[in-house]
């Protein structure tokens, strides 16, 4: 059932390319304004290219938030998900995968392309990669309970920021922070394990947090 | 059985409707009438189990739907006046996600066979929105063809169908009810069904 879900938003994101494109254009224009705003300074970019990067991670992941349910929501295809004899929290979950794979996985593949440009060393390239790679799901699984519970709001998309930001600064310090100990020699192992741990403690909460708010939101 | 008791729902301050009771058996159909704006869309949401009731109880053979929840789920479908189809999908792929969600998952030759059925011969691999209105609410309707649920609530079915169509539909239900399936609905446009118990509630 769930592979239905995935499936079928997979289509319908290959069928509507510019909501896919217009994430990562803005992951990119983001993360390439600042070298030309900063100025070219290889040492400051190095120091700066984790957070950079993180925060327009952070910023792109929520600027697609609001479209996780959105369509189905005026389509009238969530009102069949709520009554669907399948558990919704295992619809929601497909919902949510399938948004990272939209959405995150590009950003991952992207992220030690747009490195280079602040001249990060291939060390600091694997882990920054690899970090995005843990945290992006984080982003998506804590993104789809404010989208649910803003959803059919007016103004709702500032509402999701507001309510998610807060949530998102967790992933950032720890995801950021785990390129700054790799550059300093410390090993990136413990943020690894933090991130991992956020990772595992999303997916068993977030689906059920979900589901219960796209209950309130729809009833 | 569908068995609603002193059914009562307030949206914000003003009260829609209350102590509406009623039963439906197998072979039966309710219309449900009522000027807009009574309360008819929202007491169909109440009985699919969307939204609560501010009072009373619907029951499914005696439980309490709240209780049966995924059970009383399965047993029923619910087709909203907005038909969950998606503009960027097939009326094929529509069909067979719509029935997929359904918990009853069917092969592409089935969902062709329902859409031909249905009057949609030819145009299963076209995206739905360019399809007319008609046309999506044939794609929607198209999944009473083939999911075997008991309890249908059909939101306004008829709207935009032409008479071909109201008289197809017509027979889907009867089909259904002739085997013990219940069926609630609304519409402005009646249909005279024969050989079935029909029932009617109004709103006011």
């Amino acid at each position: 059932m769930i592979w239905w879900i995935i499936k079928r938003d997979l289509l319908l994101a290959m069928r509507r390319r510019s909501d896919v494109l217009t994430t990562l254009f803005f992951f990119i224009r983001v993360v390439s304004l600042f070298p030309l705003g900063v100025g070219p300074e290889a040492s400051l970019l190095r120091v700066m290219a984790s957070g950079v990067l993180w925060v327009a991670a952070l910023l792109a992941s929520m600027l697609s938030l609001g479209r996780i349910f959105s369509s189905d929501y005026a389509d009238g295809t969530l009102e069949q998900m709520l009554l669907s004899p399948v558990s919704l929290p295992a619809l929601v979950t497909g919902k949510t995968i399938s948004h990272w794979l939209v959405t995150g996985v590009p950003l991952v593949l992207m992220a030690p392309v747009l490195g280079i440009q602040y001249d990060l060393p291939m060390e600091a390239l694997k882990v920054l990669t690899l970090s995005l790679l843990l945290g992006t799901p984080v982003l998506s699984l804590i993104g789809a309970i404010g989208a649910a519970l803003t959803l059919g709001l007016r103004g709702g998309g500032v509402l999701i920021s507001i309510l998610v930001l807060p949530l998102y600064i967790p992933v950032l310090i720890f995801g950021a922070g785990a390129v700054e100990a790799s550059t300093a020699g410390m090993g990136s192992g413990a943020h690894f394990s933090i991130l991992g741990a956020f990772l595992l403690v999303s997916i068993v909460f977030s689906p059920w947090a979900t589901a219960a708010s796209l209950r309130i939101s729809m009833g | 059985m569908l068995t609603a008791k002193n059914l009562e729902c307030i949206r914000g301050e003003h009260r829609l409707f209350s102590d509406v009771s009623f039963s439906v058996n197998p072979g039966e159909l309710m219309f449900v009438g009522g000027p807009n704006g009574s309360g008819k869309t929202s007491l169909l949401r109440l009985l699919c189990g969307l939204s609560s009731p501010d009072g009373g109880e619907i029951c499914w053979n005696g439980t309490n739907i709240r209780e049966l929840d995924g059970e009383y789920r399965r047993t029923m479908t619910y087709l909203g006046h907005l038909g969950g189809i998606k503009d960027d999908l097939t009326a094929i792929e529509n069909l067979r996600i719509s029935c997929a969600l359904a918990d009853c998952e069917i092969s592409e030759d089935q969902a062709m066979d329902a859409l031909g059925q249905i009057g949609l011969g030819g145009r299963e691999m076209l995206p739905a929105k360019v399809l007319s209105q008609g046309q999506r609410r044939r794609v929607a309707l198209a999944r009473l063809l083939v999911v075997r649920s008991r309890l249908w609530i059909l939101d306004e079915p008829l709207t935009a169908l032409d008479v071909a169509a109201v008289e197809l539909i017509k027979r889907i239900l009867e089909h259904s009810l002739s085997k013990g399936g219940m069926v609630v609905m609304t519409t402005h446009q009646e249909i005279v069904m024969t050989a079935a118990a029909v029932h009617h509630l109004t709103l006011s």
